[in-house]
């Protein structure tokens, strides 16, 4: 931001600038990201420290030689207390620094546990005032120390190192349509799902969700087509005499989910897509399908859909997906 | 207001089910329902799912809508399956001794927005 820029907005808006989508998406970003770093992979991990029985003169030279301002006390591993240039300016004016640092430490500290999220550590920075916090581990050895500053160098690699693995990502999705060239490129994932077999239901779906986010679709897009396979799969397992094929296509601008099954059809089509419609078990019920709403909300996911059944013969059901070029596999701008 | 899920098991007085998975995780808002086509269609993603339903298609259901936990009602604990595709996919579950509209309320009131929604949104 330039710095006339600044200047007029806070003329604008005084100190406060509102917050725009863009920064709350930002936000939000930094924000998932201080969940997903853990204090252990932020802190600096060779503490200098001290022991409880050395005199106090002793871990004033420490400090000054290592010019810092406060030292974790550790007995035998454990984390015994903190010793501080304010408390040694205690034992100075009492005249006591040849007694023990034990006599003169902190032993009320606050700490943070190595396998935390950063977002503990940045709660307890802003509750208590403080400007370092030793880390413990689990069996509550001293095994680093974390300060603001390490923690927003942190955040800052994390933000670099997620960027960089989206555009390799990105990179290889193209790679696929745009390096290898035919007049017309589709990728194909297929499926074979058993009749009844309800512990693995959604395994596939689960499988086509995957794919199309490493081959680069958004969130969003990937949730869409997520649970219009799922309930197009659901289907496949509660309704069909001998299961089916769950079928992906991935081409550029679309993309195709289509299942099949060879029988036993459906009676009466525009029944089935009435909302409520279910002529499932109560077993499938008990299990929170067979509400009558998975054409419902599958149409509600994708852009069409279209369903061709024949009584004995069998059932397609495809769902189409128009896709963005700036969705799946392409640069952001 | 977004609440991280150890906070949520406090107020939910609930038992996690799946130690190995962390329960540090940024939640951003919180559905129920015991019918999963509700949940696939009327959820927003990045949220808690709070079920009477522990069977493993919760947990299917919970992944394709992108929901980061699940929590039980009433004190149900899930078949071995359910836990398998929850330590898979990385969704901690949780067992509260609440009720739903208890537990829902308890959650409401200390911040947690409702994340119901379309799912073209």
């Amino acid at each position: 931001m330039s710095p006339t820029k600044s200047q007029t907005e806070q003329e604008k808006y005084g100190r406060h600038r509102p917050v725009t989508d863009r920064d709350a998406h930002e936000i939000n970003r930094i924000e998932e990201l201080s969940y997903d770093l853990k204090v252990h992979e932020v802190m600096i991990a060779n503490v200098i420290t001290t022991t409880s029985d050395v005199p106090i003169s002793s871990a004033l030279e420490l400090l000054r030689i290592n010019r810092i301002s406060g030292l974790p006390v550790v007995d035998n591993g454990i984390l015994a207390g903190v010793i501080s240039l304010e408390d040694i300016v205690r034992a100075m004016q009492k005249n006591e620094l040849g007694k023990s640092v034990s006599e003169y430490m902190s032993t009320q500290i606050m700490t943070v546990n190595s396998y935390d999220s950063v977002v503990e550590a940045i709660k307890t920075f802003s509750e208590k005032r403080l400007g370092r916090l030793p880390v413990i581990d689990q069996s509550k050895k001293l095994v680093g120390i974390i300060t603001k500053g390490d923690i927003t160098r942190g955040i800052l690699l994390a933000v670099e190192r997620d960027y960089k693995e989206e555009e390799v990502r990105r990179y290889r999705a193209s790679h696929l349509f745009e390096d290898i060239i035919s007049d017309r490129t589709t990728l194909v994932l297929r499926y074979n799902i058993k009749v009844g077999d309800f512990t693995h239901g959604g395994n596939a779906s689960s499988h086509i969700k995957r794919a199309l986010l490493r081959l680069g679709a958004d969130q969003q897009l990937a949730r869409r087509c997520g649970i219009a396979a799922y309930e197009a799969e659901m289907n496949l397992i509660i309704h069909t005499t001998h299961g089916g094929i769950l079928k992906l296509e991935v081409e550029p601008h679309r993309i195709n989910i289509i299942t099949t099954d060879d029988g036993p059809g459906i009676p009466d089509i525009q029944m089935a897509q009435q909302p409520g419609y279910s002529t499932a078990s109560d077993k499938v019920r008990e299990m929170g399908f067979g509400a009558g709403m998975g054409l419902v909300n599958i149409k509600r996911c994708v852009d069409s859909i279209e369903l061709e059944s024949t009584v004995g013969k069998g059932t397609k059901l495809t769902m189409r997906i128009a896709v963005s070029s700036e969705t799946l596999n392409s640069k952001r701008d | 207001m977004n609440m991280n899920l150890r906070e949520i098991i406090s107020i939910s007085e609930g038992e996690v089910l799946t130690p190995e998975l962390s329960t540090d995780v940024n939640i951003h808002g919180g559905y129920c329902a015991d019918l999963m086509s509700d949940v696939l269609a009327y959820s927003r993603p990045r949220a808690v799912l709070i079920t009477g339903l522990t069977n493993p298609q919760v947990v299917r259901t919970a992944q394709m809508a992108d929901f980061r936990a699940i929590i039980f009602v009433r004190g149900k604990k899930p078949q071995v399956e359910t836990l398998e595709i929850a330590f898979q996919e990385n969704i901690p579950l949780i067992s509260s001794p609440l009720g739903m509209f208890e537990l829902s309320g308890r959650l409401h009131d200390a911040g947690l927005k409702s994340y119901e929604g379309n799912v073209a949104d």
